[in-house]
Formats: structure tokens, sequence, C-alpha cells
């Protein structure tokens, strides 16, 4: 056994016993939990999702892709996360467009395993303060009038400086499959979703004098709950079961999903069973053990929820190399959880100046916009990065400007300076990161990350 | 009276909230007339399998008890694999005790006792998600015990103290006011505006409507 390998599974297992009662706990057909699949299995790997070189009818009844693509597939998160839940990320660097193929979207899941749900059994159940509590059937619900909307979803905690460190404690044990696009990035993906407006059924209900709040309730293991502002639930939400022209696939939440319109990513409900009109938040463990940014004078905010202005540029980074000085073009996604995508600058010069990215159309609200930028590379190292405004004149900030936006957000405001040495030496997740990513590109081609790699970290286990 | 406040901050500040307060009008207009009539009316059993949510004022708490003391030998036998001997965490699983005092340093240790805002989070939590791969198996008399067994821990009660539906309310836990902000933003501000945080763009102007 080479001695990369028994670090890293050595890294995995330090768990202790929980690590095997995970890995255990979510039955693949071969096995094996993602959090086991290391570089040595990509044979493994290749074959997923794969047309056979001679197919057969049926394996042409629901189509697989060519062999040669067969690289292309989701990345499992850094750390040991991947124990607690499946982690899925989406590889960015090798999208295109605007909508992610439900097979390469990413997963958090905070339960154990990957629920299985007949449709036949599964009921909604609306309750609370309504003046009739109503239960719909899957059959039923298709009855009703629907909506197709394209929205991104972003897990709250994508781009956190948590995922950087778990990125790089990977990389000291000898993990090669992991780069920053995916592993501090990747957990954002874009999807038409088909299903009713969550409006009309609280209608149905009728929604009683009072009620300002609404908790949502999943029937996967941990029957993941969360509070929704009643305001949001009347206004975009959907209670979907269409992702990209098929049913939602069963790490998204087959057979229906709440979709809440750009606010972060734990709201949208999987599997969801139930809501119960409220007239507070309830104050879940995830509304406040996690998914809180802790300040460094010791208060937190909680209850955050629109996904800031953003942008990323997908090609080059970081697991690209450019052959050589030439044309290329830059292309990337932007989104935000107000609004439309109205801007998109990038600088291929470090910052010095900035030019206005074409965008795809039609540009969607709360929805990726695909950006591209024609870029002649002269063979000398720079720095591209690009940077988002959304039709409201929101605009992306530098990761300094983030920790001055964080630092005004306390009375009397806290420094800058003081926000990054917190992020530095706290163990802690940060939750609604949107700073420009800056790609540092080498005169040999290679591509590195230049935003996170500026701050310091502190070497302790999260 | 919230809804009232909701529908005038609306009105003063935003025209794009329109839909929703039309929805909200409609939803009291309708209240004796569904649109559709699809779905039916949940059974007595339905409405309790799904009404076991815990909110900070405790409503939905069940009957029982249990004290710490009560709560150890549980603890060691289904929770301590995950969480240690002593709530210390096994990582990346959480840890349950300490680190009181610690929040505004550089070095803060987030856990269930020097963070947690309310002691419903814990019994809710526990009772829906706890433990690991025997979800829901537990009795509301070993929720209240292990719920009194990790505050006793983290020196919130007493070994002895008793927890049921009315004690559970009266603890004060460390945290309670370190959240912000108070109460939850529950309606947006302005054109749709949840998170009034981010930077605006030098020089925009909005486009004209």
């Amino acid at each position: 056994m080479n001695s990369k390998k028994s670090d890293r599974r050595g890294f995995l297992k330090g768990s202790a016993a929980l690590a095997g009662l995970a890995v255990g706990a979510i039955p693949f057909a071969n096995g094996k939990a993602l959090a086991e699949i290391s570089p040595e299995d990509s044979t493994f790997i290749k074959k997923q999702g794969v047309t056979p070189d001679e197919p057969n009818i049926q394996d042409l009844l629901y189509g697989g892709r060519s062999r040669f693509e067969g690289e292309v597939y989701r990345v499992h998160s850094p750390g040991a996360l991947a124990l607690v839940g499946l982690r899925n990320l989406t590889p960015l660097h090798e999208t295109m467009g605007a909508i992610t193929p439900a097979s390469l979207h990413y997963t958090v899941a905070r339960g154990l395993g990957l629920p299985n749900i007949d449709p036949r059994e599964h009921t909604l159940i609306i309750h609370g303060m309504v003046e009739r509590p109503l239960i719909f059937t899957m059959e039923e619900l298709k009855r009703l009038p629907s909506v197709s909307r394209v929205h991104f979803l972003e897990c709250t905690g994508n781009s956190g400086l948590y995922h950087y460190r778990q990125h790089v404690m990977d990389q000291k044990a000898g993990r090669t499959d992991q780069h920053v696009i995916t592993s501090v990035h990747g957990r954002t993906s874009c999807s038409e979703w088909t299903g009713v407006p969550l409006s009309l059924l609280l209608k149905e209900a009728g929604v009683q004098k009072g009620a300002s709040w609404i908790v949502a309730e999943g029937g996967d293991r941990e029957r993941h709950a969360k509070s929704l502002q009643l305001a949001k639930a009347m206004d975009d939400v959907i209670v979907a079961y269409g992702q990209n022209g098929e049913a939602i696939r069963r790490e998204q939440g087959y057979p229906l999903r709440l979709v809440v319109p750009g606010f972060q990513g734990v709201c949208n409900v999987k599997y969801v069973r139930s809501i119960k009109l409220v007239d507070k938040p309830y104050y879940f463990q995830i509304e406040t053990m996690n998914y809180t940014d802790l300040h460094p004078d010791g208060k937190a905010k909680w209850y955050e929820t629109q996904v800031g202005p953003k942008s990323l540029i997908t090609f080059p980074s970081d697991p690209h190399k450019l052959p050589g000085r030439g044309f290329y073009e830059i292309s990337g996604i932007a989104w935000a959880g107000r609004g439309k995508i109205s801007r998109v600058e990038v600088s291929t010069d470090g910052g010095r100046t900035w030019k206005d990215a074409n965008l795809q159309q039609p540009i969607f609200s709360k929805a990726w916009t695909r950006f591209r930028h024609p870029w002649n590379w002269d063979g000398a190292e720079t720095q591209i990065m690009s940077r988002a405004t959304n039709e409201y004149g929101n605009i992306q900030p530098t990761i300094m400007e983030l920790a001055k936006l964080w630092g005004d957000d306390r009375t009397p405001p806290l420094p800058a300076t003081q926000i990054v040495s917190f992020w530095e030496t706290a163990e802690m997740s940060t939750y609604l990161n949107n700073p420009i990513q800056i790609w540092k590109v080498n005169q040999d081609g290679s591509i590195q990350d230049a935003t996170y790699s500026t701050l310091k970290f502190y070497d302790f286990h999260l | 009276m919230r809804r009232t406040a909701l529908l005038n901050s609306t009105i003063s500040i935003c025209d794009f909230l329109l839909p929703v307060m039309v929805l909200l009008a409609c939803s009291a207009a309708m209240a004796q007339s569904p649109t559709y009539k699809v779905g039916r009316t949940p059974t007595a059993a339905e409405l309790h399998e799904w009404d076991k949510l815990v909110g900070s004022d405790g409503k939905e708490l069940p009957p029982g008890s249990g004290s710490a003391k009560e709560g150890a030998p549980i603890y060691a036998a289904k929770c301590a694999v995950c969480h240690g001997k002593n709530g210390e965490g096994i990582p990346p699983f959480r840890r349950l005790v300490g680190g009181i005092g610690t929040l505004n340093t550089p070095t803060p240790k987030i856990t269930v006792g020097s963070y947690a805002p309310f002691a419903t989070t814990i019994w809710e939590y526990i009772n829906r998600a706890m433990p690991r791969l025997a979800e829901r198996t537990l009795s509301p008399d070993e929720v209240y015990a292990l719920t009194a067994w990790v505050l006793y821990k983290n020196d919130i009660i007493k070994e002895t103290d008793v927890l049921d539906k009315n004690t559970l309310l009266e603890v004060q836990m460390p945290n309670r006011n370190g959240f912000y902000p108070v109460p939850p933003q529950a309606t947006p501000d302005k054109d749709r505006s949840w998170f009034p945080y981010w930077n605006q763009a030098p020089g925009w102007k909005p486009a004209a409507k």
C-alpha cells in the first residue's frame, strides 16, 4: 500500500467508530460509500453513466454518455464531512451553458443514506394556522396548475473558508482529485424546476390571521426541518416534482421538494411531507447551531436568507492547464438571490481594468447566467477574475470588501482586519460567501487560486 | 397584529410585493372557498404524525420527564460513540460540552452549551434526528433525560434537576441573547431585498420602468 493512500484512509477514518458506522450506513450497490472512493478507484467512476461501446436496444432506452465523457462526475466533498451525509459536488469546470444536468447536480444531505420513496405512498400535509388542514397525494398535486422555472440552488456554506481549509487538509493527506473550483465552490447547480406554487396550496388551505412563518419537514431519515418566512412562501416558492424535464432525482428529493428561489440551500426542504403554518420561527438546530454567522464580538447573525451577487470563472480554472499563448474564451457563471444578473465584468490584468462580458440570453431571475469573454493570453503570468452586479445594483465584493460588510453589520462597526483575523483563527463555517474568485495564470499555463490562499490558516481539525 | 404590520410596511415601501399582498388578502377572503377542491382533510393520526416539531414556546412538547442522572447511561450507550464520553465530540461530530465564555474570543468553541439559544432546540433535535441510524426511537422520557445530561455537563442545570414540558422552558441558556436580528427578519425590506448587505455598484442607476 502506498503511503499517500494510507494517509488518506487514516485521515478519513480519524473519526473513529462513527466513520465505520457512517460508511456502512450508505448502502451503495458495490458496497462502497462515496467517502471511500479514492483516485485508485477511477476505473469504477469512469464507467458510470456511460453507454456500452456495443449497446443493446435496452442500453438505449434511457440514454447514457459517450465513454469518453466518463471522467466528468460529481466529486465528493473534502474532509470528513462526507461521513455525516451525502456530499457530492458539481464539477463546475466542466459545466456548459446555464443548466446543470440532474445527474451532476450537487447534493448536500444532512441525514445519512439516500431515501427511496414510493411516490404512491408520498403525501404532503398542510396544517397549523390554516382554515382547513389538507393532505395531497402526488397524483393530486400533479392535477393542480403548475409552473416551470429556472433557478439555481446553492448550499449556504458554499465558497466558505471552511471548505478551503478542508481542501488544503485533504491535499496534505494525499488526495489528488480535488480542485478549488469544485471543493470550495461546487455546492451550486441550476435546473429548470416544475411543480405547484406553494402559495396555491396555502390558499387552498386558507391562511389564518397571525400566521407569519411556516415550518417545513422532510421525509428523509432525520426529517430535515426548516422555518421559512410566510411572505417568501407566498411569493415564489415551488413545491417541485420535476427537474430538467423529468422527475426529480432521489438525491434532490424525489418525489417532492421545496424550491425556494434565491434563498440559501438549506431552505429547499427535500422529500417534503409537511408544511405547518406558525407565528414564529422554530429555532431548529440548523437555524441556531448551524447556518449562523458568528462575529468576533460573540454575536451571531441568524436567519440569513438571500444569496448575494456572485460570479465565478469556470474556464480556465484550477483543474485546467493552458497549452500555450493565444486565444481562449473565458467562460463562467453568475447568479444572485435577488433579481436577475445585469452585468458581469471580467479583468485579465489582476483587477486593474475591467470589461463587460457577454451575457447568455435569456436571463432568468435567481438563476445562473453564463458569461463569456474573448481573451488573448500573451503567455505572461497574470490574474483573471469576474464580478457580478444584479438588477438592483448590488455588486459582488472582494474578500476584503466582504470582511468590511461583516464588520459594518455590527454596532459599532468592527474593522475588516479584525473580521479577517477572526476567520483565520475561529473554528467555524461562514455563510453566504460570495467573494471575487481570483485565478492566477502561471507562465506554464497552470491555474491556481489567489483568493483563499492569501489568508493564513491555522492547522486544526474541524 | 403581525399580519397588519406586514401589510402596512409593504404598502409603504414597495409595489413589488403587491402580488404577495394580494395573495395574503385572497387567502383571508377565500377562507371559506377553496378554488380547486383537490386534496382531502387529513386524519387525526396523520395530523399527529406531522405535528411533532417543537418551537421555543414548547407547545408541542409531550408529557414525560428525565434528569441528567437518568440520562447518563442512555448517553453512554447511544450517543458517546460520536459525541465522546463527556460530550467532547469526535470530529466531524459535534462537541456538546464546554466553550461557555469563548464566543467573543479569537478561538470560539461552538458547542450546544455555549451556543444554543433555547433548550427546546436541543430537545427537538434529539427527538427528531438522534441517534443517527435509529432516529425517533427514543421515548420522551429518554429525550428529556438526554437533554438534561447535556445541560448538566455544561453546568447549566443540576444533576438531579428534572426536565419536563414546563421546566424545559425555564432553562436559561447562556447564549440566549447571542443572535441577531431579534426577532428574525420575517418580511423583505424593499424591492424583494431580504438581505440588504451588499455594496451598490458605483454609478449604478435603476433601469427605467
